[in-house]
């Protein structure tokens, strides 16, 4: 079932200068502490085909500066994590009228992260406090969700919220691995993340977080590009660029396959 | 043997989509109906999001009409005049459908709609198809004479204005009606993803009056065009015409019908409209279910814009 990272490694947009923009990695240092942290991905593009079935992906990484002392003493924590795309959600829910059930309440809301997968050297609750955790959108149950539009009363809203981590979940897009950030050697780390089968394509972002005793040190982003290759994704993207010709082209082929029908098949 | 459909971004079974395919050709060749109104419920079965089910299912049908169509205009019982005025209405039907469609999907309504059409539909033309079929098996055991058509009699559409003649159907009639009936029937074919002949083909029997020889020719030759347009406009604006699906439908589809015609040829007509009509009463029980029936989930999420 798990594939053990098939990657066909695609450096397409390596070559041009807006893309070198593009996949500059982002960080967030904390001045209180000297430790560093240095994540590093094989590609900055992933192409996956068609039937892909699910993967994981390694990211390497080291601290700089850990304190040997505090290393043995399981201090450092690491939160690894692969986020998808933005889109902008809408959750709907169904209700009984007049004996059928159909979309009644709607809630829509700002731009979420597509995919979410997560993983750590511990369970989120041993590493920080919820409060820290949650401003920096670590962790599923912190992932913020902010409603747009008309929401009502307001009263529905933490339902939605949890009905629409919960489906995340159950569809694989939303997961994580508690353990899955190891220490390799003293200060070098390894996390797998895991892409889901049906991972959005576009621009993700690798994500590492270090911790120390419960306080946040350093984050560190690099942009990961996730396309689709094959004939299926080159039918699907002529079908969202040249609509029209694809619905021609559609009913071409229909016609000639009923007149081939025809002649083939023709009885007298 | 899964294969990956693009549009519908989800893997299935071939051998389950040409089944499918092969089995409602071979309905539709036996009972000489399009096959579109029982192709996309059973997409939807298979978990195919409906609109994706609808605009395909408009596609396949451009595939299967137009072999029929070919079959009729060669034995000379296609009537291209009077199929070009139900083309104009049907061709207005299926631009406002569309539209329909499109604000349907935004509101979040579409399947529900869609739902609800077939089951309304398929179980009315079913029911009335059973309880005229089991008459007339009752009336030929008697051994009275069966007559669908009466001719000479005439309605109230005989009196509207307007009035064309048609040589082919030796017919001197009004356009309103013809019209109309283009019309409603392409609303039907872009919301609901049918060819329509199911509703067509009696309307044009029982309340136009028009010979039964040129009626299936006719109602074909402008389901071909309606069905056409409404996939290349589904596709230029929702973007929801699978081609790889509707090419697999179409070819088991085009294979099937020639079994169809040939079991179809050797059975009675009274027994052949009763046994679509159960086929098509045991689709819309199945549909309805899916309405009265509690959901497993009652929330449902829709990433971008708007979605299935």
């Amino acid at each position: 079932m798990r594939a053990a990272v098939p990657f066909i490694a695609a450096f397409l947009l390596s070559g041009l200068p807006a893309a070198a923009q593009l996949f500059d990695p982002t960080v967030t240092i904390n001045d209180k502490f000297s430790e560093r942290i240095d994540i590093g991905i094989s590609t900055n593009e992933i192409a996956i085909s068609s039937d892909f079935s699910g993967a994981d992906i390694t990211v390497f990484g080291a601290i700089d500066g850990a304190d040997e002392l505090l290393l043995a003493t399981f201090a450092y924590d690491i939160v690894v994590s692969l986020e998808g795309p933005r889109i902008s959600t809408t959750v709907r829910r169904k209700e009984r009228v007049a004996g059928i059930w159909i979309n009644r309440h709607s809630i829509r809301f700002e731009p979420i992260p597509a995919s979410y997968s997560m993983s750590s050297t511990r369970p989120l609750e041993g590493i920080a406090p919820m409060m820290e955790l949650a401003s920096r959108d670590i962790g599923i149950n912190n992932i913020r969700l902010v409603p747009t539009g008309g929401i009502g009363d307001g009263s529905r809203v933490a339902e939605f919220r949890e009905a629409l981590r919960r489906i995340k979940q159950t569809g694989g897009l939303y997961q994580r691995d508690p353990t899955g950030v190891r220490f390799i050697s003293k200060a070098l780390f390894r996390a797998s993340v895991r892409l889901p089968a049906n991972i959005p394509v576009g621009l993700h972002e690798v994500r590492a977080v270090l911790y120390k005793n419960g306080e946040f040190v350093m984050e560190k982003v690099i942009p990961l590009r996730v396309v689709k290759t094959g004939l299926e994704q080159l039918i699907f993207n002529y079908a969202h660029s040249y609509g029209l010709a694809y619905g021609v082209f559609a009913v071409f082929l229909a016609a000639v396959t009923g007149w081939l029908s025809s002649l083939i098949f023709r009885k007298d | 043997m899964t294969i990956y459909l693009p549009i519908a971004e989800l893997s299935v079974n071939i051998f389950v989509i040409l089944g499918m395919g092969a089995a409602v050709g071979f309905l539709s060749g036996m009972f000489g109906v399009g096959g579109g109104f029982l192709i996309t419920p059973l997409l939807i079965f298979y978990n195919i999001p409906p609109a994706v089910a609808v605009a395909t299912g408009a596609n396949q049908v451009v595939a299967s009409s137009v072999s029929g169509a070919l079959a009729h205009f060669r034995r000379g019982t296609l009537d291209i005049k009077l199929g070009v005025v139900l083309l104009v209405g049907g061709l207005a039907g299926a631009t406002i459908g569309i539209q329909i469609f499109t604000m349907l999907r935004r509101l979040g309504q579409l399947d529900l709609i869609i739902s609800l059409l077939y089951v309304v539909f398929l179980g009315s033309v079913g029911g009335l198809m059973l309880w005229e079929s089991v008459n007339s098996l009752r009336r030929a055991a008697k051994n009275q004479p069966v007559s669908l058509r009466k001719p000479g009699q005439h309605n109230w559409v005989h009196r509207l204005p307007f009035k064309m003649r048609f040589k082919r159907s030796k017919l001197y009639l009004s356009v309103i009606p013809v019209i109309l009936l283009g019309f409603s029937i392409g609303i039907l074919t872009s919301v609901m993803g049918v060819g329509g002949g199911f509703i067509m083909v009696p309307a044009m029997i029982y309340l136009l009056r028009i010979p039964t020889n040129v009626v299936i020719g006719t109602s074909l030759f402008q389901i071909i065009f309606v069905t056409a347009f409404t996939t290349i406009v589904q596709a230029a604006t929702n973007f929801t015409v699978d081609i790889v699906l509707a090419w697999l439908l179409m070819i088991a589809g085009v294979i099937g019908a020639q079994y169809g015609v040939r079991v179809g040829q050797k059975m009675r007509g009274e027994q052949l409209r009763a046994g679509l009509a159960l086929l098509v009463l045991a689709v819309a029980i199945r549909l309805a279910f899916g309405l009265v029936l509690p959901p497993d989930e009652v929330y449902s999420v829709v990433s971008g814009s708007f979605g299935f």
